[in-house]
């Protein structure tokens, strides 16, 4: 960010609509279902399950309920046919062990899907031969593998780019699409703070640079990549442990309920054997038998949200790998959801990066015509998309090229000169600064016209800038060049404000130009004449104020603002320094998806409340289902309100339910739920229906349902 | 029937007539604001002050005040234990009563320090004048100081204050909330006809036969009985607590009992507001423990209104009013009103015998002890309500994309463990394994009066009274060992009063330390946060919306874990019953 505003910015004009750009580079997704069904087999491994406390129950009960098939009166004699308790009992154990398969499915599917996008990496940082230039400036061939941070390599055009580096000579296109996917080559140069990096193992395609390696193998962009995608680096993040910690006492509090059952049903049997019937005591005491009371926990303890909360965050983070976004971990993308402000830069994020070329003002009774004219005669050597958008809005007017062009000269932009413009024989033709014109103008004799400075506050008041024309001596007009502000970004900004997100634009513009931009971009807040310090002010001050803070850059001087923000978003076009201060990294250097990012992380949380909140609710219907049936003989009969058939069709439809509902809510848990601009109370209204009412009732239907399918009597 | 609805809605009127004015003054004296006691109180508490070293001005932090709440209540557990065990070398014992058992005078200790008030003896026959009055008397008001204070220190932290000074929250609770509170209200007792004296028992000619003496029991009742129900302690000074005439001789004192029982857990939800500067959450976390409330009252209510239908088959009519075990003069409607609202509370005074409620009543005084934030106890039951809140903010409040918030600080691990260990753990661990002991031993353990359904709930609720602090009984368990005079006569000592007295220890110290100490953690941890602006994107916490989601979580988490023995307990009974079998 050398300057905020005055240098076109070399970004990539996205094309195609947003979901159209939500690709995974050459992933092969094929047998990715297989391979993770294998996969859930081999995480049965107690050494992983462990980990997860929830699951790790389920599978202690399994193994328990397993030795009671083979024994069902290992743990006291039961008072019922030993073979239809082997058959429950290995019933029990098979829709355990299925439970734990699903949610071990869940969790390898979506990791399936970022092993895959990192063996897609992987291929691409084959070893490859690389030019190092020795000390004595004779080229060697060597091992990229061989290469250190600080040597310098020769690149030429069909050469893949060894290792990641800086590029300190040459100029010259790069296939990126091993990392972005993006077809297009980009333009790499060096001195150019942006655009001077290059990856390895992206593809140089015409000329030839020379390059100072920046990283040691293996801790290269790429490998680290593959790391975050694979998953390897993956830590729970800070509410992903807030949520372990409450399944996991959720889990110990019904532990401890189901453990207390027996002795108190031993007591109620005691009674019932005087009371009632020797036959209803027993009924009560087979109803709290070792594996039913494992099948009420199972039932009880939060197994739908237990078995899916890895698989949220892993997707989640795949989500945003799919966006072309690498992030460094998940904390970073679980903060996008809670930022509060995004500070945005104006040019090439709120703006297309080019002013493009909207009216010209005459000014010294000339007519528009002849200002259209000269503008045209002006451009006709600017090949910058600005001077392309005058020659258009010229030959609009009806203007045509007077001349011929081989007969002319184009004279260059110079920052000294802040002009450009075309010399054909006697005529100077020039455009530029109004104060530049001004002066050129003065110097050859020329006088100013007073309708210029109203001309050019005109369109300083629209927001615009103002470029002055003059044919030698004479102005004949003011060029409005028009700041664009991508289409479709004020309604974006007005959700992002109903979720409670504020934006801040920081241009280099003076106030006037600036609140006309922020204006019509629909920003809350903007900050003119800004300068690289301000950034860091800006957040520094918001976060002062409790506030989580995220913001883009490219540049090297935005590298302690990326740092110090709470999500920093690099651009890959962007430095070295930009990219290892932020916690994010945008392989399209699309500064725009930043507000993709605070849906994702919003969309991430919300899958993990919706599907807690339904695990939880889900809870209600399985009591209704279980605990009538077990203690029917305790004569609660009539709170059976779904009429199940008996104790063991109810045990085994609930176990049914509770292990299909994790593999029935996969596919919203690796795609999250549906996110939707709305304000909290909004939110709060639709998912409490759907997650919290619909996780009532949806187990007492579903369960009914089963129950009336098996065949127990 | 209508006039008992009438009495109840009246009741329920008052109560929250009185909470604004209440909720005020109690958040103008615990912000140290000006009050019109400050004249004559300040030099009694500067004096205080100076006198143990309490520098006043000085803030603890989460682990300091439960340290300094702990300490004290080890120094007055022993004053108490000391006081009993000695009671016959004390003065003020015109009966003479001898020391009871130890393991009596233990369970009394901790029943009292822990605001409990759990009574397994009859405070006419076990216990001197002294011991009841410096011993209890004294305990009430600082059990219910300590409770008021934690429930305070909460708040503050909650609305991101310092926590205070515990020894200054506890001064300042008794000398302007509950000192001039019980002195007022022992004046009116007494001009209601609640004894106040310490002469020993009356002894007069019976009716019957003027030949025949009785004794008839008396003391100083009236200044006990207005902090037993004000401070939630509820242990009678007479066996019977509230039934007794000398207690609560008529309509006027019951109605006063009930408003002062549940005044000040109501209240300090508006002193919430006051201190949270949002009066319209404080009403909307108000109406949840207030719906269920009511709930629970129209389900005792209507059980003992249509009464038993086997008694009332042997009667001969369709419908006649459960009279078993209440007192005629308060009837059907404000026996179940007040067995709500002493379970609701915690206080744990009674005006009936629980243990003859319809099984809907145990039902509700069991679903009142096992939620604890049905207005709960002092102090803690606003804590216990909010940390509820702030589980249902986690729970569900992640459904709106964001790291969930409350009052703008961030839920996270720490307020996770904390909250979710104080309100889902520590109450099923102690009401449920000792229960499940107890009721693995009938005989030798428990000594149940009424085996069955009826008697899983006597255990069980023996448990849950003790775990939520409440002290009220079921009764029916042979937990009371022989009086001091009746053992100096030769009775032996019972083994079940013994395994009652040290197992319900158990329950009343876990019931009250693991969770103020995690009350006061939570606190802490919350007022050390930054606190995060609201926009429109932070789940609101004062909607009415919220608070039907909190409703559902409440009986989802709190209820939910307590579902099996509701359901062998009062649930079974009540069916056995419509078969007519009970």
């Amino acid at each position: 960010m050398t300057s905020m505003n005055d240098s076109p910015k070399p970004f990539r004009v996205p094309s195609g609509t947003r979901d159209s750009r939500r690709h995974t580079p050459k992933v092969e997704m094929k047998g990715l279902y297989q391979r993770a069904v294998k996969e859930s087999f081999v995480k049965l491994d107690p050494r992983i399950q462990v980990r997860n406390p929830v699951m790790f129950v389920v599978w202690v009960g399994t193994l328990v309920t397993l030795l009671l098939t083979f024994d069902p009166n290992l743990f006291g004699t039961l008072q019922a046919d030993v073979n239809q308790q082997r058959l429950l009992n290995g019933l029990i154990t098979f829709i355990l062990l299925f439970t734990i398969v699903f949610a071990n499915f869940a969790e390898s599917v979506a990791e399936g899907r970022g092993k895959a996008q990192a063996d897609a990496l992987r291929a691409t940082r084959s070893d490859t031969i690389a030019k190092k230039i020795l000390p004595t400036g004779s080229v060697q061939e060597i091992s990229s593998t061989e290469l250190r941070r600080g040597d310098l390599v020769k690149v030429v055009a069909g050469d893949m780019i060894p290792a990641d580096g800086e590029i300190i000579a040459g100029i010259g296109s790069v296939d990126e699409s091993a990392i972005t996917g993006e077809s297009a080559p980009v333009l790499k140069q060096p001195g150019t703070d942006i655009m001077s990096s290059v990856t390895g193992g992206t593809r140089l395609l015409s000329d030839e640079l020379t390059v100072r390696i920046t990283a040691d193998p293996g801790q290269g962009f790429i490998d680290r990549m593959i790391a975050l995608v694979e998953g390897a680096e993956r830590t729970k993040t800070p509410n992903e442990i807030a949520l372990t910690v409450l399944l996991a006492v959720l889990t110990l509090v019904f532990l401890i309920v189901v453990a207390n059952i027996p002795p108190i049903t031993g007591y109620v049997a005691s009674f019932l054997s005087t009371a009632t019937s020797e036959q209803a005591a027993a009924d009560l005491r087979n109803g709290a038998s070792v594996a039913i009371m494992i099948s009420l926990l199972v039932a009880l303890i939060p197994t739908t949200i237990g078995g899916l909360l890895s698989a949220i965050g892993i997707a989640g983070m795949d989500r945003v790998a799919q966006f072309n976004v690498i992030a460094t971990s998940g904390r970073a993308v679980e903060a996008c959801g809670d930022i509060n402000t995004l500070v945005l830069d104006k040019t090439g994020t709120i703006t297309l990066g080019n002013r493009l070329a909207a009216e010209f003002i005459p000014v010294n009774g000339h007519g528009m015509e002849d200002v259209a004219q000269v503008a045209l005669d002006a451009s006709v050597f600017d090949e910058t998309p600005e001077g392309r958008s005058i020659v258009a809005l010229a030959e609009r007017s009806g203007a045509k090229v007077s001349f011929d062009p081989k007969l002319a000269e184009g004279v260059e932009f110079s920052a000294r000169t802040r002009m450009s413009g075309t010399d054909l024989d006697s005529k100077e033709i020039r455009k530029g600064a109004v104060d530049a014109i001004r002066g050129f103008v003065r110097s050859r004799g020329g006088h100013v016209p007073p309708t210029l400075d109203e001309a050019y506050e005109r369109v300083s008041k629209l927001g615009g800038t103002p470029l002055a024309v003059c044919q030698n001596n004479e102005i004949y007009g003011v060029i409005y060049l028009k700041d664009i502000v991508k289409p479709g970004l004020k309604e974006r900004f007005d959700q992002l404000r109903r979720m409670g997100v504020r934006t801040i634009m920081l241009t280099g513009d003076n106030r006037i130009t600036a609140s006309v931009i922020a204006q019509e971009a629909g920003v809350d807040d903007f900050i003119a004449e800004a300068t690289p310090e301000d950034k860091i002010e800006v957040i520094r001050s918001e976060q002062a104020q409790g506030k989580l803070v995220a913001m883009t850059g490219d540049g090297t001087n935005d590298a302690p603002a990326l740092a110090q923000a709470n999500v920093g978003l690099a651009m890959n076009s962007g430095t070295q320094a930009a990219k290892e201060a932020a916690n994010m990294v945008d392989l399209d250097s699309d500064p725009t998806k930043l507000i993709d990012l605070v849906t994702i992380g919003k969309q991430l949380l919300i899958t993990r409340g919706a599907l807690t909140t339904f695990s939880v609710a889900n809870d209600i219907a399985k009591y209704f289902a279980i605990i009538p049936t077990i203690f029917a003989a305790a004569g609660i009969g009539a709170l059976n309100v779904m009429g199940l058939k008996s104790a063991n069709s109810a045990i085994i439809s609930a176990l049914i339910y509770n292990a299909l509902i994790i593999l029935v809510l996969i596919p919203l848990a690796l795609k999250g739920v549906q996110f939707r601009p709305l304000t909290a109370d909004q939110l709060l209204r639709r998912n409490i229906l759907i997650y919290g009412v619909g996780g009532v009732i949806a187990p007492f239907i579903a369960i009914k349902l089963i129950d009336v399918i098996l065949p127990f009597s | 029937m209508l006039q008992g609805w009438i009495q109840i809605v009246l009741t329920l009127l008052i109560l929250v007539a009185i909470t604004p004015f209440f909720g005020r003054y109690m958040a103008r004296v615990f912000q140290e604001q000006r009050t019109i006691l400050d004249p004559i109180l300040n030099p009694v508490e500067r004096f205080l002050y100076s006198l143990v070293g309490v520098r006043a001005k000085e803030d603890m932090t989460g682990w300091q005040y439960a340290r300094a709440i702990l300490y004290c209540n080890v120094v007055m557990g022993v004053l108490i234990f000391s006081i009993i065990m000695f009671q016959q070398f004390l003065p003020l014992n015109p009966t003479g009563i001898p020391a009871p058992t130890w393991d009596t005078a233990l369970h009394t200790t901790i029943s009292f320090i822990t605001n409990t008030n759990q009574q397994h003896y009859s405070g006419e026959t076990y216990l001197s004048y002294a011991s009841q009055m410096w011993g209890l008397g004294y305990h009430m008001f600082t059990s219910a100081a300590t409770g008021l204070a934690v429930g305070i220190a909460f708040i503050r932290g909650l609305t991101g204050r310092p926590l205070g000074n515990f020894y200054v929250d506890l001064i300042r609770a008794i000398t302007r909330v509950l000192l001039p509170i019980s002195i007022v209200g022992a004046i009116v007792l007494i001009a209601a006809g609640v004894p106040e004296t310490l002469a020993g028992p009356a002894i007069v000619p019976t009716l019957e036969d003027p030949a025949i003496s009785q004794a008839i029991a008396r003391g100083p009742v009236a200044h006990f009985e207005i902090i037993k129900n004000l401070g939630e302690n509820g242990g009678g000074f007479f066996a019977i607590n509230s039934a007794h005439p000398f207690e609560n001789p008529n309509g006027l004192t019951n109605l006063i009992t009930l408003v002062s029982i549940l005044s000040i857990p109501t209240s300090l939800i508006y002193t919430y507001g006051i201190f949270a500067n949002n009066i319209k959450q404080a009403w909307l976390v108000y109406s949840i423990p207030f719906v269920i409330l009511v709930g629970f009252i129209i389900i005792t209510a209507i059980g003992e209104y249509n009464g038993n239908p086997a008694v009332n088959a042997l009667l001969g009519v369709d419908q006649a009013p459960n009279l078993e075990g209440k007192e005629v003069r308060f009837g059907w409607a404000q026996s179940a009103l007040f067995a709500v609202i002493t379970t609701a509370s915690m206080c744990g005074a009674v005006n009936s015998l629980h243990d003859s409620f319809m099984p809907n009543g145990g039902f509700s005084t069991l679903s009142n002890l096992f939620l604890q934030i049905v207005f709960g106890g002092q102090g803690t039951g606003t804590a216990y309500l909010f940390a509820y809140l702030i589980l249902a903010v986690f729970i569900t409040g992640l459904m709106v994309g964001r790291t969930p918030e409350f009052l703008g600080r961030k839920i996270e691990k720490r307020e996770v463990v904390l909250a979710s260990f104080l309100i889902l753990l520590v109450h099923p661990i102690a009401i449920l394994i000792p229960g499940a002991i107890a009721l693995a031993f009938p005989d030798q353990l428990a000594g149940i009066s009424n085996p069955g359904f009826h008697g899983l709930s006597q255990v069980i609720y023996e448990y849950a009274s003790a775990a939520a602090n409440n002290g009220s009984g079921f009764e029916g368990l042979g937990d009371s060992q022989p009086s001091p005079i009746a053992i100096a006569g030769g009775a032996t000592t019972s083994a079940t009063a013994l395994w009652w007295n040290l197992s319900t220890c158990f329950s009343l110290l876990a019931g009250r330390y693991v969770p103020i100490a995690a009350l006061l953690l939570l606190a802490d941890s919350m007022a050390r946060k930054q606190p995060v602006p609201a926009t429109t994107g932070t789940l609101r916490t004062d909607t009415g919306l919220f608070t039907g989601v909190t409703i559902g979580v409440i009986l989802i988490l709190g209820a939910l874990e307590f579902f099996p023995v509701l359901a062998l307990g009062p649930i079974a009974e009540a069916f056995q019953i419509a078969r007519g079998i009970g």
